[in-house]
C-alpha cells in the first residue's frame, strides 16, 4: 500500500505525516509535490497541514487550483481514501471536495493548544476502528480553523452523516463545534487537529493510542496489518 | 482598448459574524466619542489593473474571473465590484 503525501508551496507538516506513515505504521510513502501529476500506484492521498501559499487570499484557496488537484479529485470519484490536515482540509473545502468553508478563528488568533476530539462517525477509512464517541486528544494549530456551513449545508451533513469529528467543547467558534467532515461517499476527510502530532508518547502527554487509530483504520481499510 | 481600474470588494454575508468589525466598533470607535456610529464591518479590496475595450467589459472580465477561480467563497462573502478609468 502507498500514500502520497502532497506538498504544495508553504507545506510545512509534509515530513511530520511521511516521518509518521513510514516510522511508525511503516507504510510505503511518497512525497509528491503539487504541480506533477499523482502516481498511479497511489493507495491513499493526504494534503497535509502548512500555509501553503502563506494563507494568500484565504487560506487553502490557491493551492486549490493547483495541477494534483485534477488527480485528487479523480481518486476522489474512484472511491480512494484522502485525508487533508489542517490545511490540507482548507485545501479540499475550497477545491469543493468537501463542503463548507473554514473562517478565521472567533478569537482572531492562531491558536495552538491541546483538544479533545468526539468521534461522530466510524465508517470512514480514517475512523472506521473508532467507537462513537470516543475522545481523542489532540492539538490544534490553526488561524482560520472555525468551521461554517450554511444552514442547508448543516442540514444535508447531519442527513448524510458527514460529520466526523467534533471538539468536546467550544475551542474556536466552529458551527456546531464542527473540527472534521467528510464527503457524501466517506472517502474524502478533513479535519483541522493534526493526528500526526498526537501518534507518538513521546511527543503527546495524554494519550497517543487514540490518535494512532486513524492511520490503523487506513490501514484495515487497505488490509495491511499493523 | 483602455486601461481601467476595477476594484473588488470581499465582504462576509449578512449574519456571517465579523469579530473584527465588531472589536474596531465596540473597543475603539464607541469608546471614543463616535456615538453615531452603529455598525463596521471588514473587508478585503483587491484592485485589478486591466485592458478591456469599455467599462463594462472591464467590470464583467473582472467579475468572471472573481467567480472562475474563487476569488471570494460564494457561501459566506458577497462581491462588490467598482470600475475606473485609469
Amino acid at each position: 500500500m502507498k500514500v502520497a503525501v502532497v506538498v504544495f508551496p508553504g507545506s510545512n507538516c509534509d515530513r511530520d505525516m511521511y516521518h509518521v506513515l513510514t516510522d511508525v505504521f511503516h507504510l510505503d510513502a511518497e512525497y509528491c509535490w503539487h504541480e506533477k501529476e499523482l502516481p498511479k500506484n497511489i493507495d491513499a492521498v493526504i494534503l497535509p497541514g502548512g500555509f501553503s501559499y502563506g494563507d494568500r487570499l484565504r487560506a487553502g484557496v490557491i493551492a486549490a487550483h493547483s495541477p494534483i488537484i485534477r488527480d485528487v479529485k479523480k481518486m476522489a470519484e474512484k472511491g480512494i481514501p484522502i485525508l487533508g490536515v489542517c490545511n490540507g482540509f482548507q485545501i479540499l473545502v475550497e477545491s469543493g471536495l468537501l463542503p463548507g468553508v473554514l473562517l478565521k478563528n472567533e478569537s482572531l488568533n492562531f491558536m495552538c493548544e491541546w483538544t479533545n476530539l468526539i468521534v461522530e462517525n466510524n465508517k470512514t477509512p480514517f475512523t472506521n476502528q473508532f467507537k462513537l464517541d470516543e475522545k481523542i486528544p489532540i492539538p490544534i494549530a490553526n488561524g482560520e480553523g472555525r468551521y461554517y456551513a450554511d444552514d442547508e449545508t448543516m442540514k444535508t451533513l447531519k442527513k448524510k452523516n458527514q460529520i466526523v469529528f467534533r471538539y468536546s467543547e467550544v475551542v474556536n467558534g466552529s458551527a456546531d463545534r464542527i473540527a472534521g467532515v467528510c464527503n457524501e461517499d466517506g472517502n474524502v476527510v478533513g479535519m483541522m487537529p493534526h493526528p500526526e502530532r498526537a501518534v507518538e508518547s513521546d511527543i503527546n502527554p495524554i494519550d497517543n493510542k487514540p490518535s494512532s487509530l486513524i492511520f490503523e483504520s487506513l490501514m484495515a481499510k487497505m488490509g495491511v496489518g499493523k | 482598448m483602455a486601461i481601467f481600474q476595477v476594484n473588488v470588494t470581499i465582504e462576509n454575508k449578512p449574519g456571517i459574524s465579523d469579530p473584527e468589525g465588531q472589536t474596531i466598533l465596540n473597543d475603539l470607535v464607541l469608546k471614543g466619542a463616535h456615538k453615531t456610529v452603529s455598525n463596521i464591518k471588514t473587508a478585503k479590496m483587491l484592485k485589478f489593473t486591466i485592458k478591456e475595450k469599455d467599462k463594462k467589459s472591464a467590470q464583467s472580465k473582472v467579475r468572471e474571473i472573481c467567480d472562475e477561480l474563487r476569488i471570494y467563497n460564494p457561501m459566506v462573502s458577497i462581491v462588490t465590484t467598482d470600475v475606473f478609468e485609469n
